[in-house]
């Protein structure tokens, strides 16, 4: 442990937060831990800190976001900095102008932090690239989501006491789903099992070579599992047919009281949001605050955004 | 011109079976007037050009079968000058050219403007090609018999399909008539919608959308079985993976006629090499994993595919600074396409005369052009290469006006020394 500490001492922090795929196991350890303190100050009277004081972070979004850009907005303000947030997705891009010059320009007001939300995969990374601040993927394309998924672990985490051991079902539009794939990285990381489940044409190919197994069926799926993470069937994103219907999907995907029973005695229900309810999840079992997490996770979403904030500002 | 005698040299020309050490006589109209290993420095008279080759290899000039120029409407990406440059210091002196230019070339005063320019700016052998439909939309075939006859050599809609079924069936059938080559992009589009890489870990990995080698496969199927009916000089621009080889097996073994190609960056690279998203490395078709990789090279050496080409691509940087899935598509390559090619020689996957002979005279033979030999009374075409020096690709030291190289920093082995087009010295290192 001794020596884990010394090497975290001389190396610095990498300057972006781009994905899990990037991150070590030690980084999101300390990430989750620092966050754990921030439960407690948001729960608390007083929640404000002047840490990032002086500070600009600019919350970039090309796509329109709730929760997300409303958890770093406030993760932000928080911390003490100035926030300002651009939301893109009816504005410079339809007068022509690039994710390069959007960045070029943003560079040029001296940001702190930019935080990127962008429907491309590796935008983000292409950001980072030509800015001199810290980047934050608050989700691109379909590729990564990884505050998503440090709140998912700190919930996980807050409730079950470790990640490590238990045996995690991620289930719906894995295909389209950034969260899914930041789940899979950081729960294997973190020493779970993970299982996926979805209908074949919503699976992407060589799933299993992100160190998964993968289930078409729910009561195999679901086997023995703590944790049933439910995703967004994400219907906007759906070009073409890849589904019957929506009721179909319901009967063997929907998560029921019934399905439910399939997973271990104690397991709880994540939800990324926004929901669809009646569509792949059961409106009274969202609800049900003995066995989802789903209003936790927004909470805590707010800790580990400023988590990452405060780590990831130079 | 003075006479020119080529002394000292490993002559490697695979269309008259040669690979042996001699010497080779240009006459004065630069053309071979004499070569192999009985020409002897006798021969000539002292008043006689002299090129030591040093022990050097001798080849017929490179033909290149598939490379953009961007003349007219992409000057700022490549013009028939630096393509020039760029291909003489890779040893090749022939070119066929795409058609996808602004304004495209389907029509007949299009084809005089480019040979036109053409000859007056360009230093090497330009052949065009003319596209298979109008404005490459896929509707209506372009006039084959007249552009034909202004000099087209051959007709593509580059990296487009031609997805209509019947239209493609007529397009075989009047080819066949009148003997045209229709060389076609093989991508089903219903199954290529939005992708941009090769479907399967890094796809998902990357969350990119990914296209299926079975969106090549279905349409060479489609056409060979139209081949059947309409035998027409068909030839397949560039294949990818294991999956079509297959296809293509079969049908060259039951004796079907038709030729195919590959460019040398599936050949020598694959899925892995995007790493974080490199848009350099954004091919179409895409680059496909190891597995289908090496399968292309085994396909090179059953002869299953004929010819590698460069597919050299010029693209500006600001079409390749975007996310992924918005860069634009390919790579350049005409320049460093011998060398790149030279590295399956040196991995022992293989032999230098299979290498040579896709890119001269495999493809000369394919576009019926008097090409990729340096048999007597040809033109003194050649190329003069080492095949050991050591070196490292530097995409600021490449010739092209584009730096967009896929191969950056890569190590190789061998480099042309000496490149000649009709007799006289147009290159040297």
């Amino acid at each position: 442990m001794a020596a884990r500490k010394n090497t975290s001492a001389i190396k610095d922090p990498p300057k972006h937060l781009l994905g899990i795929q990037n991150l070590s196991v030690q980084e999101a350890k300390q990430i989750l831990k620092e966050a754990k303190e921030f439960i407690i100050l948001n729960r608390s009277d007083s929640k404000k800190l002047d840490v990032l004081r002086g500070k600009t972070q600019i919350n970039l979004f090309f796509e329109p976001s709730t929760r997300t850009q409303s958890s770093f907005d406030l993760a932000g303000k928080r911390l003490g900095a100035d926030v300002m947030t651009m939301n893109m997705d009816n504005s410079a891009l339809k007068k022509g102008e690039t994710l390069m010059d959007t960045a070029m320009t943003l560079n040029a007001m001296h940001p702190d932090l930019i935080v990127i939300r962008h429907q491309d995969s590796g935008a983000p990374n292409l950001l980072s690239q030509k800015v001199n601040c810290a980047v934050i993927n608050a989700g691109d394309g379909r590729r990564e989501h990884p505050t998503q998924a440090l709140l998912d672990a700190l919930t996980i985490i807050n409730r079950k006491g470790k990640i490590e051991g238990l045996k995690i079902a991620i289930c719906g539009d894995i295909l389209h789903s950034r969260v899914a794939r930041s789940n899979i990285y950081l729960m294997n990381m973190l020493g779970a099992e993970v299982n996926v489940i979805a209908p074949k044409t919503l699976m992407p190919k060589s799933i299993d070579r992100l160190g998964v197994k993968s289930f078409t069926n729910m009561k195999k799926g679901l086997d023995g599992c703590d944790i049933v993470m439910m995703l967004r069937l994400q219907n906007e994103r759906m070009q073409g047919s890849f589904l019957p219907s929506k009721r179909e999907y319901y009967e063997f995907y929907g998560l029921t009281p019934e399905k439910l029973k399939y997973a271990s005695k104690d397991a709880l229900i994540m939800h990324p949001g926004p929901m669809n309810r009646g569509v792949e999840i059961d409106t009274k079992l969202a609800d049900d605050i003995n066995v989802s997490l789903i209003k936790e996770q927004v909470e805590l979403g707010v800790a580990v955004r400023m988590a990452c904030l405060k780590r990831y500002c130079k | 011109m003075k006479e020119k005698i080529f002394i000292n040299a490993r002559i490697i020309d695979p269309s008259q079976k040669m690979d042996e050490k001699g010497s080779l006589i240009l006459d004065k109209n630069g053309k071979v007037k004499a070569i192999g290993k009985d020409v002897k420095n006798s021969d000539v008279n002292s008043s006689v050009e002299k090129i030591d080759v040093k022990g050097n290899i001798l080849i017929p000039g490179i033909v290149d079968m598939k490379a953009f120029v961007g003349e007219p409407g992409y000057e700022y990406k490549e013009n028939f000058r630096t393509l020039s440059q760029a291909a003489l210091a890779g040893g090749v002196t022939s070119i066929v050219t795409m058609p996808n230019t602004k304004p495209i070339i389907d029509n007949v005063s299009m084809v005089d403007f480019i040979i036109r320019r053409g000859r007056d700016k360009a230093s090497v052998n330009l052949f065009p090609c003319a596209s298979i439909t109008k404005q490459i939309e896929g509707n209506l075939m372009t006039e084959f018999g007249l552009l034909s006859s202004r000099g087209i050599v051959g007709f593509s809609d580059v990296n487009k399909t031609i997805q209509n079924t019947e239209l493609m069936a007529r397009i075989m059938d009047y080819a066949s008539d009148i003997g045209v080559l229709i060389m076609q992009h093989a991508e089903d589009y219903e199954l290529s919608k939005n992708a941009c890489i090769n479907d399967g870990e890094i796809a998902t990995r990357l969350g990119l959308e990914g296209v299926s080698s079975i969106a090549e496969k279905i349409i060479i199927e489609r056409d060979l079985s139209l081949l059947s009916e309409y035998p027409c000089r068909y030839h397949i621009n560039q294949i990818s993976s294991k999956n079509s080889l297959e296809v293509i097996k079969k049908n060259k073994n039951n004796g079907k006629k038709f030729s195919v190609g590959v460019s040398i960056n599936n050949l020598s690279l694959n899925e892995n090499d995007i790493g974080e998203f490199k848009t350099f490395l954004k091919t179409s078709p895409p680059l496909r994993t190891e597995d289908d990789r090496l399968a292309l090279v085994e396909g090179i050496k059953e002869n299953l595919i004929d010819v590698i080409v460069s597919d050299h691509l010029p693209e500006d940087e600001e079409s390749k600074r975007l996310p992924f899935a918005r860069a634009a598509t390919g790579a350049i390559g005409i320049e460093t396409l011998l060398p790149l090619a030279l590295e399956m020689y040196h991995n022992e996957s293989l032999p230098l005369n299979k290498i040579i002979e896709t890119i001269t005279i495999n493809p000369s033979k394919i576009l019926k052009i008097n090409k990729g030999s340096l048999k007597k009374g040809s033109d003194g075409d050649i190329c003069i290469f080492d095949l050991e020096t050591p070196w490292k690709i530097d995409a600021e030291r490449l010739k092209s006006k584009s730096k967009n190289t896929a191969i950056e920093d890569r190590k190789l082995q061998g480099k042309v020394l000496m490149t000649f087009l009709n007799g006289e010295l147009v290159f040297n290192q």
